[in-house]
């Protein structure tokens, strides 16, 4: 029986749950003085004897969907005959997929070993008998927590309290997500980067001046021929950042400055939701943006001034980078200016200051650490933003800081080591999620920084 | 007072260059809102100009002949007989009748392609729905290949693009045009249709479904989830150091590139949890993990927004504190938190980074059917159409383009609806 | 100062006053309908004169037909009923009510004769000419150095950085702050405790050597000893400074003003020595206020 049949049955088993314990409940009632007798609502106990039936059957499903695969397969593996077991553990995962592929009948069973054939019949005898028996616990379980919620049911007994620790576990529960996806992002680069590490030295990798990881895949230089050097591609992705931050951060303050101070109602009505549109666009559009139209317009412009000027030039990506964040920087620096209190800027008037003097000398300044919290979390998007990149910036790891030359960036590498067809324990992918570690570390640090200092400055104002 | 008097003085000395600082700054600020907006607009204007074009397509009119031998078809009902048939051989009939002055073989290659290679198909589906046509002969506007389009349409606009076609199929196609065999109709195979290598063939719909089904499956994930631990930290978390690295988390990954997460999807849900590269579900499981912050922070947001005054009123009556949010916290904030799962969903309907990890950037021609069956969604088709060599696919990436702009243009409209509708002022 | 009523007709002015003595049944939740200001508005040496001055904010409002002098080097003290329109009416003297939207302000206020609502006039030299000292001190971010030398500064008022520390040093002396502050000049005024802060705030004003200090409830955030510190101090600046006080205490009216303003929902009931007012008042609404049957 397949699992989700035995998750719909026990979805049934638990209203049945439901409806047997709220009716309990209720026959014990009409003995009493009728519901209000009952320590809690007669729905109350309905809950509680429906997640008795429901929840540790539910969990048992869990656990043995998960477990199920892998434990069969060693069970067959265990049965192959010695002789026919590699002993490499990448020979071992290959054997024990080609085994399940047969046995499912992806594979087709013409010209493969018997032995094989043989197992795989093994293995789909397993499966089968396993999810009988599987069925068969988790129904059983169901029944008896059904039995046993339903027993529990009481006048005294406090239902409500108990439903309720449940459902707060539950909530609890759904907030700890937050913290395990942190957990697998940190383990998922971690453990593949330390593996990318044992063939690549951290010293080469963060200080090597040279990125050409198509050479290090042939056979005979696999990983170790120091093509690894990230110094380009932090260079890179740097010089991207910059572009985009010298077009978002004037205009982006700016506007925020004329939209919150001088523009009068009806133009901050239409002005800013239509800046924000810019925040709302999907970045592949920037990208598709930046390499078919301004990629081209400043090539030519370029030319035009006798400049030789890349056509995926790190300007390019970056201006329109650029352009994707202002509405960023704008609406945070909003925020921050909206914040300095009214009576900050009626001191300043009051001395006889202009507007611009009150802005410049006054809010701003006292907005400031606000700002620059928007703007390192700017940065921190500049670099992690990857479609842009992606498709208007270049693949050739170039080291300069010319900005009209193609770069790459750190976004764009980890996405060509990734796409492409290998194996996934070989340098190239692994050196993907090393710098994605990179990249994780340097983001999360100006967020925290970031998110510290814009907390201070509200709780300075409030 | 003399001292004052002297500063009246060195004020109204000061005043005129303070007063042109005072306008050139508001200068900078106007300049910076018009450059932006201006941004706005030739982003648009960009995309409409490129991709206007791509909601119609050229056909040809051509006399198709339905040779019951050239097809080799006796019985309708074979359907093998109906699949080996050539049926190709119809537009390649119909075309050497149509210039039987061409005779050899590189000039026929040519005169084939002026018409997509997909047009046999179209030509069986006519057949099929009327099988009377056997023998017959009729007049069938037939769909044209993609240089033929492009040129098409620039010899509209009065730039005709000819660089992927030789002068014999500039003389043909003048011949069809002058008389009147060629024309644009509404192209509805960019909405029926799912991907493919020919850009006049190639369609939105698989990408479309597909994005719908990964959405379905990041909001069920998503917003039951979001909103379960907005509530626990907003009604029931004690203060405390684990609660506080519980927020510390939730603020950080909503600032995590969005690239992470789809190494995250990599390496734990394909290479760990072992869950096929490409579907629906690890497209919706992974963008559900990425949008969870959001949500979180939304919910929050609106729950804070209920006044304490009705938690109160309802504790005062008696109220369980699970009683108190459910009855009373959750209706009041639930429009918030709809408006938070709407832009939570349009930033994961454009989101394309995380999804090329987990291998949906393969090329898919087929519509998917469910949750299981490989899919692309219209960010990573808008993707693998720019990266493609063929110039017709600029008009169709830009017509994607408009399309997804669309549905967040109108998801965005119903949060703002649904803000402006719903939500209570206190 | 002599005592004139000009504004309406003779009888219609007297009509609307009632003399304490004849009956104290006023209801303070009225307008008065036929209204006009009792006693001394007008003096002879004016620094500022209002006439028939009425502020709006938006379709609403805050002012009715207000008219009165302001005496040169006076203290002037505007006491009433919190809403009463106070704030509102000395927002109007420099014209900070600008800042507010959709707040008009129509009628005649003029300085040393100059019509401070006339198009021709400068805000930011009328503002330099009348300085304000707001309800919360309301410092900078910055040194406290910094915040006295802003003024200056952004006017030009010092040429060189010895005049400048001059300005700072006199202006801190003059607000008693010098002796507490003069040790950390660098620091933050932030730092400072609320009374600090707002003597902090009028040394600010008083650095760019204004003609009038509009003060709105300068004491109301402070402690009883910080506020009799300002209060010393407002009597001080009174020998050099035109200042116009509003203030929610009449005991502090009573102790720093020479003469004192009763407005009572937007309408400047009375206006007359500031012993007449608190010992004999010429409204009955003031006397009701005063006696505190309402406020």
């Amino acid at each position: 029986m397949q699992a989700s049949n035995v998750f719909f049955l026990l979805m049934g088993l638990a209203t049945l749950g439901f409806y047997l314990g709220r009716g309990r409940s209720l026959a014990l009632a009409k003995d009493l003085r009728g519901i209000r007798d009952l320590h809690s609502l007669p729905n109350y106990y309905g809950y509680y004897t429906a997640l008795w039936c429901g929840l540790p059957a539910l969990l048992l499903l869990c656990i043995w969907v998960v477990a199920d695969g892998s434990v069969l397969t060693g069970v067959v593996m265990e049965s192959l005959p010695s002789a026919e077991l590699p002993s490499d553990s990448v020979e071992y995962t290959l054997l024990a997929n080609k085994i399940s592929n047969l046995s499912i009948g992806v594979l087709p069973s013409a010209g493969q070993p018997d032995f094989l054939l043989d197992a795989a019949q093994q293995l789909r005898y397993l499966t089968q008998l396993s999810s009988w028996i599987m069925a068969v616990a988790v129904l059983a379980l169901a029944m008896v927590g059904l039995i046993w919620g339903r027993a529990a049911v009481s006048a005294n007994f406090r239902a409500r309290q108990r439903v309720e620790k449940v459902v707060q576990y539950a909530l609890f529960a759904c907030a700890c997500l937050a913290i395990f996806t942190t957990l697998g992002i940190v383990l998922s680069v971690l453990f593949e980067s330390l593996q990318f590490f044992k063939s690549v030295p951290v010293a080469d990798f963060v200080l090597g001046l040279d990125w050409s990881p198509q050479t290090a895949i042939r056979a005979d230089q696999v990983g170790s021929s120091g093509s690894f050097g990230a110094v380009p591609l932090f260079a890179g992705t740097l010089l991207v950042s910059v572009v985009a931050m010298f077009i978002a951060v004037p205009i982006g303050l700016m506007s925020a400055i004329y939209l919150a101070e001088y523009a009068n109602r009806s133009v901050r009505a239409y002005a800013k939701p239509a800046l924000e549109i810019l925040a709302g666009i999907p970045t592949v559009v920037y990208g598709f943006f930046a390499a078919l139209t301004v990629a081209p317009y400043i090539r030519d412009v370029g030319e035009g001034w006798g400049l030789s000027v890349s056509s995926e030039s790190a300007l390019a990506a970056g201006a329109v980078m650029g352009v994707m964040i202002i509405p960023f920087i704008s609406s945070l620096a909003d925020d921050v200016i909206s914040a300095v209190p009214q009576a900050m800027r009626d001191g300043s008037l009051a001395m006889g200051a202009t507007h611009s003097e009150t802005i410049r000398r006054v809010v701003i300044p006292a907005a400031l650490p606000g700002i620059v919290a928007g703007i390192m979390l700017a940065v921190s998007r500049a670099i992690g933003e990857t479609m842009i990149v992606v498709m208007a910036s270049g693949m050739a790891a170039n080291l300069t800081f010319n900005p009209l030359d193609s770069v790459t960036t750190v976004t764009v590498q980890i996405v060509t080591l990734l796409t492409g067809d290998q194996e996934f324990d070989s340098p190239k992918t692994l050196a993907a999620f090393a710098l994605g570690l990179m990249l994780f570390i340097v983001t999360l640090i100006l967020n925290i920084v970031a998110l510290q200092v814009v907390k201070r400055f509200r709780e300075q104002y409030e | 007072m003399s001292n004052s008097s002297k500063n009246l003085k060195k004020i109204q000395d000061s005043l005129v260059w303070r007063y042109r600082a005072e306008k050139a700054f508001r200068w900078c600020g106007i300049v910076a809102v018009t450059l932006g907006l201006l941004a706005v607009l030739a982003l648009f204007l960009d995309i409409i100009f490129k991709g206007k074009g791509a909601f119609s397509a050229t056909y040809m009119q051509l006399e198709v002949t339905y040779d019951q031998e050239l097809l080799e078809i006796d019985n309708f009902a074979d359907q093998k007989q109906l699949i080996v048939a050539d049926w190709g051989a119809l537009y390649k009939s119909a075309l050497r009748a149509e210039f039987p002055d061409v005779r050899k073989r590189a000039d026929k290659r040519k005169l084939y392609a002026l018409v997509s290679n997909g047009a046999g198909y179209d030509l069986r589906e006519r057949l099929l729905a009327n099988p009377r046509l056997l023998g017959q002969s009729e007049s069938v506007w037939l769909l044209a290949d993609d240089d033929i389009d492009t040129y098409f349409k620039g010899w509209l606009d009065g730039d005709p693009y000819t660089a992927r076609l030789v002068d014999n199929q500039v003389e043909w196609l003048q011949q069809l045009i002058t008389t009147q065999r060629m024309e644009l109709r509404f192209n509805a195979n960019f909405f029926n249709r799912g991907d493919s290598r020919e850009p006049e063939q190639a369609g939105i719909r698989g990408a479309m479904i597909g994005s719908m089904l990964t959405l379905v499956l990041t909001l069920i994930l998503s917003f039951p989830i979001g909103i379960a631990a907005a509530i626990y930290l907003e009604e029931f978390a004690p203060k405390n150091r684990w609660t506080e690295f519980i927020e510390v988390n939730i603020n950080n990954l909503a600032a995590v590139p969005s690239i992470i997460f789809g190494l995250l999807g990599l390496a734990i849900f394909i290479n760990f949890f072992h869950i096929p590269r490409s579907i629906p579900v690890i497209g919706g499981l992974v963008l559900a993990v990425m949008t969870l912050p959001t949500i979180i922070i939304t919910s929050r947001a609106a729950i804070t927004s209920v006044p304490p005054s009705i938690r109160e009123a309802a504790l005062g009556m008696g109220a369980s504190r699970n009683q108190m949010v459910l009855h009373h916290v959750l209706p009041l904030a639930l429009p918030g938190m709809l408006t938070g799962a709407i832009i939570g969903m349009a930033r994961a309907l454009g989101e394309t980074a995380p999804l090329l990890m987990i291998g949906m950037v393969a090329f898919i021609a087929d519509i998917p059917g469910g949750f299981t069956d490989p899919a692309t969604v219209l960010p990573v088709q808008i993707f693998l159409w720019a990266d493609s060599p063929e110039r017709a696919f600029i008009e169709k990436t830009s017509a994607a383009i408009m399309v997804l702009l669309s549905f967040l243009i109108l998801m965005n409209i119903s949060a703002v609806w649904l803000r402006k509708r719903l939500e209570r002022r206190w | 100062m002599n005592t004139t009523a000009t504004l309406g007709t003779d009888n219609m002015a007297m009509a609307a006053v009632k003399k304490p003595t004849e009956g104290t049944d006023v209801s303070p939740f009225e307008l008065a309908a036929e209204h006009a200001t009792v006693g001394s508005f007008e003096v002879e040496n004016a620094k500022m004169s209002i006439k028939n001055v009425n502020v709006y904010y938006g379709d609403k409002q805050a002012i009715f037909d207000v008219s009165v002098d302001i005496g040169k080097n006076e203290v002037i003290a505007m006491i009433g009923p919190s809403g009463c329109g106070k704030s509102t009416f000395l927002r109007a003297l420099n014209r900070m009510n600008d800042t507010v939207d959709g707040c008009r302000v129509e009628g005649d206020i003029r300085m040393d004769g100059q019509d401070l609502y006339s198009p021709k006039l400068d805000v930011v030299e009328l503002r330099a000419r009348v300085g304000m000292v707001f309800q919360k001190p309301n410092p900078f971010p910055k040194s406290i150095y910094d915040n006295v030398a802003y003024g200056p500064k952004i006017h030009g008022l010092a040429d060189t950085r010895v005049d400048l520390d001059e300005i700072v040093e006199r202006s801190l002396r003059r607000a008693s702050l010098w002796d507490e502050v003069k040790d950390r000049l660098y620091q933050a005024g932030t730092g400072l405790s609320g009374g600090q802060q707002q003597r902090l705030c009028i040394a600010r004003a008083i650095a760019v050597s204004p003609e009038v200090i509009l003060m709105d409830e300068p004491c109301s955030a402070l402690d009883p000893i910080a506020t009799a510190r300002i209060e010393e101090l407002i009597e001080e600046l009174s020998q050099n400074f035109t200042i116009a006080i509003v203030t929610h205490s009449m005991q502090q009216a009573a102790r720093v003003s020479q003469r004192t303003a009763y407005f009572h929902l937007g309408q400047l009931i009375e206006v007359n020595p500031t012993e007449q007012v608190f010992t004999m008042p010429e409204h009955a609404l003031t006397e009701s206020y005063i006696t505190g049957r309402f406020g």
